[in-house]
C-alpha cells in the first residue's frame, strides 16, 4: 500500500496569524470598509507569498528547528496525576469540543418553544448522533415526564382497547435497531435559493441512534388488530400540543417500534421520554414523542401537521398532504460551508447518506459541480433506513472547486439536482428536499453553501 | 375430542395474544378511552355535541387569543396569519386561488382543506398556553369567529355539530389538497429521475446561481466558533471581534429571552434592537435594563409585564446590557 503523495501546498494561516493586532481593533471599533477589505487581502496575499512551499507540518519545524515543542517539552497532562474515577457520574465532551453544540437559525421562528435546535453535522463522525447532540423540533416546548404516571392506550379499530405502563412495555420482546430521523422540513430553507452558510443550518434536522422498544405490531397484535379495516394509525403525544399523525398501516405492522431507549439509555426528555414513536424512513414529524395513544383506524385525520404544515405546496397551488417518506438523500458534512481550509494537500471528505426506502447503495462524490464524479468507500454496517458514512480522499492543490455528494439507494433511485427537484414541484414546496447540496472551495480556502446550474 | 374440549381450543386460540404476554397491560375501561380519544376526523366522527356563536367567539377571542394571533386572526408577528387572502370565488370553488401566487402570505385559511382540523387543533393545544382548557361550546365559538372573519359564516351564526358539514361545504381550501404523490408508500414512484453519470456530465461547466450575500454572512453568528478551534479545517470568521466575543445569541437563549423578544422586532415583549434604540440617550441605561430584568417590570412597552428573571448570572447580566448599550448588533 503506497501513502498518498501529499504535494508540498501552499500554507493559509488563520486571519488572526497575519492580522496585526492594530488592525484587528480598528475593525472591532469601526466595522470593514473598503480600503480595510483590501488591506486583508493584500495581508493574506503577503501571508502566502513569504510561507510559499511550506506544509503546515513544516512551518511548525521552521519555527523550532529542534522539534516540535509539544514534544519537547512534557505537558502538565503527562507529569501529574488525574482525575479519580466517577469524578463526573454522568460524563461530558472535553472543554475543548465545547464549541459542537444544538443551535437554532436565527429568524426562522419567533417562538422557542415552536422551533428547531439543528445538530452539528460539520464536526460529527459514523453513523450515530451523540445523544446530547440530537436535533430538537417540538411544537409547543418539551416536557418532562414522570414514568411511573405515564400510560400508554391502544384503542380504535381492536378486539379490546387496551392500556399499558413503561414498565409493561420494559416486559415486553424488544428489539433494537438503528435509524435515522429527518424532519421533513429539513433543507426547507433552501427550496428557492442559498439561504444558511453551514451543514448544521442545512441539513442538521438529522439525527441517526439505535433505539430500543417494542414493536408497534406486538401492541396491535396484543389488542387484536382489525386486519381487513385497519387503513392507518393516529398516533398521540401526551404534551401539551397533544401532536398527531397519522401512519399507514403497512408501516404500522411492518417496522415502527415503540421506543423507550436510544443510544443504550432512555430517552431523553427533549426526544419524547419515556416513549416515541419511531417510523423508519418516515418524516421526524410522525415520530409522536410522548407518546400515549395509538388509534386504529379506516380513515385518516387530517390532524394539524399534516392538513396546514407538513404538506407541500406544488406551482399549481395544490398542496400534497400525507407525504412522508423521506427520499434517498446525501450531504458532505466536512469541508462545508462556513468553513475555511488553512492548508493545501489532503483532506479525508467525509459525509452521509440516507434513504427512507432502504439501503444506501452507493455515493458518488464530484470536485467539479457535478461534471466528473468518483464513487467513495461506504463504512459499514449499511443498515436499512439508517445513515451510512462515506469517505473519499481529496488533495486540495489550492484550486478553486465545488465540492457535490449523490446517493443511490437500493432501489436505484438518484438524487436529483436543484433543478429536477425545481422542474418536478416548483420551489415553495417547503418540505422533502432531497436535492444535491454544493459547497464551493474557493482559493482562499473558504468554503461557502452555493447552489449551481 | 369432545366438544367442550374444542370450544377451549377455540377459546384459547381467539384470546391467544392474552395468553402470550400474561400479565402484561390491561383493558382501558370506557370512561379512559372517552378522556383521551378526543380526535375529530374529516368526516367528524369523534365531534362532541355542541355550539357556539361568532359572538361568543369574538369575546373569547379577545381574551385568549389576540396576544399571539391579533384582534382579526392576520397577525404574523409571533405565528403565521390565521385569516387572509380567500375570496368568496375560493369559497364558490373551493380552491383558493392566491395559493398560485408565490408574491401571496399563506394564512392557515387558505390552506385548511378540512373543518374537522382546525376544530381538533383548537380543542387539544390551544390556547399555547394551556391547553386543553377549553370547553366544547368555546372550541364551536372560537372556530365560528375565524370562520366568520374569512367570510365564510355571517357574524350571526351559531357553529354546532349540527351545521358544522354545511361549513365544510364552503371551505375555501377543500379541494385544495392531493394525495397522488409517491411519498405515502414506502415502495412509492418519485417524481424526480436522475441518473448516475460519472463523466462528462454536465453540457456546459458549472456555474453558481446562488450564493449567501455579503451581508447576510453573519446572520448566524460567528461561525468559527461554531466549529473545532484546531487543526487545517478551521470555522470562518464571519463577526468582528467585539460582537463574536459577546455572543448574545447564545445567552439570549439560554436565560430563556428569545421566548418573548426577538433580535430586532417585538414578539410578546419588544425587540432588542427596539431596546437599544430607546434607550440608547439615557446615560444610567445599563443599569436601569439591569434592574428591569432581574426585577421585571410593566406598563414600558404595553399591556404584558416583563417577567423578573432573578436567577439570571451577574456575568450574563452584565454581558446582554453590554450588548444592548451597544445597539443590540448581531
Amino acid at each position: 500500500m503506497s501513502p498518498i503523495e501529499a504535494p508540498a501546498g501552499r500554507l493559509l494561516l488563520a486571519p488572526e496569524s497575519f492580522l496585526d493586532a492594530s488592525f484587528v481593533e480598528t475593525v472591532a471599533r469601526e466595522g470593514f470598509n473598503e480600503e480595510r477589505r483590501s488591506w486583508m487581502r493584500r495581508a493574506f496575499a503577503a501571508a502566502t507569498a513569504t510561507l510559499a512551499g511550506a506544509t503546515l507540518a513544516e512551518r511548525a519545524l521552521a519555527a523550532s528547528p529542534a522539534g516540535d515543542p509539544d514534544i519537547l517539552t512534557l505537558p502538565a497532562w503527562s507529569t501529574a496525576l488525574g482525575f479519580p474515577v466517577a469524578h463526573r457520574p454522568y460524563g461530558m465532551p472535553a472543554k475543548s469540543e465545547s464549541n459542537l453544540q444544538r443551535r437554532q437559525s436565527p429568524g426562522l421562528t419567533s417562538v422557542a418553544q415552536s422551533s428547531v435546535a439543528f445538530t452539528p453535522l460539520q464536526g460529527m463522525f459514523g453513523m450515530i448522533t451523540a445523544t446530547g447532540l440530537h436535533f430538537e423540533r417540538h411544537h409547543q416546548g418539551w416536557v418532562e415526564i414522570d414514568p411511573v404516571r405515564h400510560r400508554l392506550m391502544v384503542n380504535g379499530l381492536v378486539r379490546q382497547a387496551r392500556v399499558y405502563t413503561v414498565d409493561d412495555l420494559l416486559r415486553l420482546p424488544s428489539v433494537s435497531r438503528i435509524h435515522f430521523i429527518e424532519c421533513g422540513a429539513n433543507t426547507a430553507m433552501e427550496w428557492g435559493n442559498v439561504a444558511v452558510p453551514t451543514v448544521q443550518y442545512t441539513h442538521g434536522m438529522l439525527s441517526a441512534s439505535e433505539y430500543t422498544g417494542v414493536l408497534l405490531a406486538t401492541l396491535l397484535d396484543d389488542c387484536g388488530v382489525d386486519r381487513k379495516r385497519a387503513r392507518c394509525v393516529l398516533a398521540e403525544g401526551a404534551d401539551g400540543s397533544s401532536l398527531t399523525r397519522t401512519i399507514d398501516i403497512d408501516r404500522a405492522l411492518d417496522d415502527v417500534i415503540v421506543a423507550y431507549a436510544a443510544n443504550g439509555e432512555m430517552l431523553r426528555p427533549e426526544n419524547g421520554y419515556p416513549l416515541r414513536l419511531v417510523v423508519p424512513g418516515v418524516q421526524g414529524v410522525s415520530w409522536v414523542k410522548w407518546l400515549r395513544r395509538i388509534e386504529v383506524g379506516d380513515q385518516r385525520y387530517a390532524t394539524k401537521d399534516e392538513a396546514l404544515g407538513y404538506v407541500d405546496l406544488l406551482p399549481d397551488g395544490t398542496h400534497r398532504q400525507y407525504s412522508s417518506i423521506q427520499e434517498a438523500k446525501s450531504v458532505i458534512t466536512s469541508p462545508s460551508g462556513g468553513q475555511t481550509l488553512l492548508a493545501t494537500g489532503h483532506y479525508n471528505v467525509t459525509g452521509l447518506a440516507w434513504s427512507g426506502r432502504g439501503k444506501v447503495r452507493r455515493v458518488d462524490v464530484s470536485f467539479d459541480g457535478g461534471d466528473n464524479w468518483q464513487t467513495a468507500r461506504l463504512e459499514s454496517p449499511i443498515l436499512t433506513k439508517a445513515l451510512t458514512r462515506f469517505n473519499l480522499s481529496w488533495i486540495w492543490d489550492g484550486s478553486p472547486a465545488i465540492l457535490q455528494s449523490r446517493v443511490m439507494d437500493e432501489t436505484g433511485f438518484v438524487q436529483p439536482t436543484y433543478a429536477q427537484l425545481r422542474a418536478a414541484r416548483g420551489t415553495r414546496s417547503i418540505y422533502h428536499n432531497n436535492a444535491i447540496q454544493s459547497w464551493q472551495v474557493a482559493a482562499s480556502g473558504e468554503v461557502s453553501n452555493v447552489q449551481v446550474g | 375430542m369432545c366438544r367442550w374440549a374444542s370450544a377451549l381450543l377455540l377459546l384459547l386460540a381467539l384470546d391467544a395474544s392474552a395468553a402470550r404476554y400474561v400479565g402484561v397491560g390491561r383493558p382501558a375501561t370506557e370512561a379512559e378511552v372517552r378522556a383521551w380519544d378526543i380526535d375529530v376526523r374529516p368526516d367528524f366522527s369523534g365531534l362532541p355535541a355542541g355550539e357556539g356563536s361568532v359572538s361568543d367567539g369574538e369575546m373569547l377571542w379577545i381574551a385568549k387569543c389576540t396576544s399571539c394571533h391579533g384582534d382579526f386572526g392576520d397577525a404574523s408577528h409571533v405565528f403565521p396569519a390565521l385569516v387572509g387572502n380567500t375570496t368568496a370565488e375560493d369559497i364558490a370553488g373551493g380552491r383558493v386561488a392566491a395559493l398560485r401566487d408565490p408574491g401571496r402570505t399563506r394564512s392557515m385559511m387558505m390552506k385548511l382543506a378540512t373543518l374537522s382540523t382546525l376544530w381538533d387543533y383548537i380543542h387539544r393545544a390551544m390556547p399555547w398556553d394551556a391547553p386543553k382548557s377549553l370547553r366544547a361550546d368555546e372550541v364551536y365559538a372560537l372556530t365560528a369567529y375565524l370562520l366568520n372573519l374569512a367570510d365564510i359564516v355571517p357574524a350571526d351564526f351559531v357553529l354546532s355539530n349540527k351545521n358544522i358539514a354545511t361549513v365544510q361545504a364552503r371551505m375555501p381550501n377543500r379541494e385544495g389538497m392531493t394525495d397522488e404523490h409517491g411519498l405515502w408508500k414506502v415502495d412509492g414512484k418519485s417524481d424526480t429521475r436522475n441518473r448516475a453519470c460519472m463523466q462528462d456530465c454536465l453540457e456546459k461547466e458549472a456555474t453558481v446561481l446562488s450564493s449567501l450575500p455579503e451581508f447576510a454572512k453573519g446572520a448566524h453568528g460567528e461561525l468559527q466558533k461554531q466549529h473545532r478551534e484546531y487543526g487545517a479545517i478551521r470555522g470562518t470568521r464571519t463577526l468582528p471581534d467585539a460582537i463574536a466575543a459577546v455572543n448574545p445569541q447564545d445567552l439570549l437563549e439560554a436565560n430563556r429571552c428569545l421566548s418573548c423578544h426577538g433580535m430586532t422586532d417585538k414578539i410578546i415583549g419588544p425587540g432588542f434592537a427596539q431596546i437599544a434604540t430607546k434607550y440608547q440617550s439615557r446615560t444610567d441605561a445599563i443599569d436601569y435594563l439591569k434592574d428591569r430584568i432581574r426585577n421585571g417590570g410593566r406598563g414600558v412597552w404595553g399591556e404584558v409585564a416583563m417577567p423578573a428573571v432573578p436567577q439570571i448570572s451577574d456575568a450574563d447580566l452584565d454581558t446582554i446590557t453590554r450588548w444592548l448599550g451597544d445597539g443590540a448588533p448581531h
